[in-house]
């Protein structure tokens, strides 16, 4: 659930643009590398694209009575990093911004750095301290994808809390308001989304995970341990 | 491909999902489960006292529920099949080498 157009008063629109056009510029810079050096990833980046685009059409249901839906960010985050994220979100949101009328083009520079960067880097910070840790793989990746999804809606919380502070409690008393309804709401769609990108996790590691091993996103040793476990 | 551990803590995880979707039914009632990013904007009129928004929709704009319906499904397809399309393909080559 992204911020409608014309949803941000300046200054923050121009703001959250400032702050994700460096990073989408550099996340194109590092997907032309990738794509001119590893031709043979680019199926994993179009499978990585796509789980966002699946999990960001499919509005869901939760607890509080209102429905939103998950990013599937996660995954590409622990793949190829948030800046690389940050480009396939673009082209997710753009998509939505200008066929469904949901999100839009003013208010793309602020849905781009929750989605497309903060809750990326979140997952990304996540998964490499787990690893870092020795926690079991797939149990990270769920933190991870589960943290990507989450922390997006904060985001935008926080985005339309500075935007609009509220009269009695001021910034915080917007805060409160917006959380209420995106964090909550995003809790069990958060962890549903965690628990379906480790078991998609689990099938490239079966059929491609030589892939993660170039991309560094794990160890050849951690490979064979966790074949070892679920063949 | 073989049921295993994963595929079970998942599906026990849609099965909670599901029940936390029938609890909030039950302690929603009425509730048609509108958007959130609708909700927020009803915390920015309270906030506001009204708020405007200074640009309308940009884009194209879906006339109704069922064309907005179509290209949801539309783009959830779309991802579907690249997905499905590579796992097989890498799945198929796994076992051709």
């Amino acid at each position: 659930m992204h911020i409608f157009e014309g949803f941000l008063p300046s200054p923050w629109w121009q703001l959250w643009f400032v702050f994700s056009i460096p990073v989408i510029m550099f996340g194109m810079y590092r997907l032309n590398k990738l794509v001119s050096e590893r031709r043979d990833l680019l199926p994993l980046l179009a499978v990585a694209g796509a789980f966002i685009f699946v999990l960001s059409s499919l509005k869901l249901p939760s607890v509080t009575g209102s429905s939103s839906h998950p990013t599937g960010t996660g995954m590409a985050a622990i793949m190829f990093g948030p800046a690389v994220t940050a480009v396939l979100g673009v082209i997710v949101l753009l998509y939505q911004a200008l066929f469904l009328a949901h999100g839009g083009l003013t208010t793309l520079g602020a849905n781009v750095a929750s989605m497309g960067i903060i809750g990326p880097l979140a997952a990304y910070l996540i998964y490499k301290a787990g690893m870092k840790a020795n926690i079991n793989f797939y149990v990270v990746v769920f933190f991870a994808a589960t943290f990507a999804d989450w922390i997006t809606y904060v985001v935008t919380s926080t985005q339309l809390a500075l935007a609009f502070p509220s009269q009695a409690g001021g910034f915080v008393g917007s805060l409160q308001a917006f959380l209420a309804i995106f964090a909550t709401t995003q809790v069990p769609l958060a962890i549903m989304e965690g628990a379906l990108t480790a078991l998609i996790f689990k099938y490239i590691i079966q059929v491609k995970s030589d892939a993660l091993v170039e991309l560094k996103v794990i160890s050849q040793e951690t490979v064979n341990k966790l074949r070892g476990i679920s063949a | 491909m073989k049921i295993g551990k994963g595929e079970i803590i998942f599906a026990v995880i849609a099965v909670l999902f599901m029940a936390s979707f029938f609890y909030g039914m039950a302690a929603n009632p009425g509730s048609e489960f509108g958007g959130a990013d609708g909700a927020a904007e009803g915390v920015i009129t309270d906030v506001t006292g009204g708020y405007e928004p200074w640009v309308g929709n940009l884009g194209f704009e879906p006339p109704g529920g069922e064309t907005e319906s179509l290209l949801f499904a539309l783009q959830a397809a779309i991802g579907a099949v690249v997905i499905g399309y590579f796992f097989g393909y890498y799945k198929g080559k796994g076992r051709s080498d």
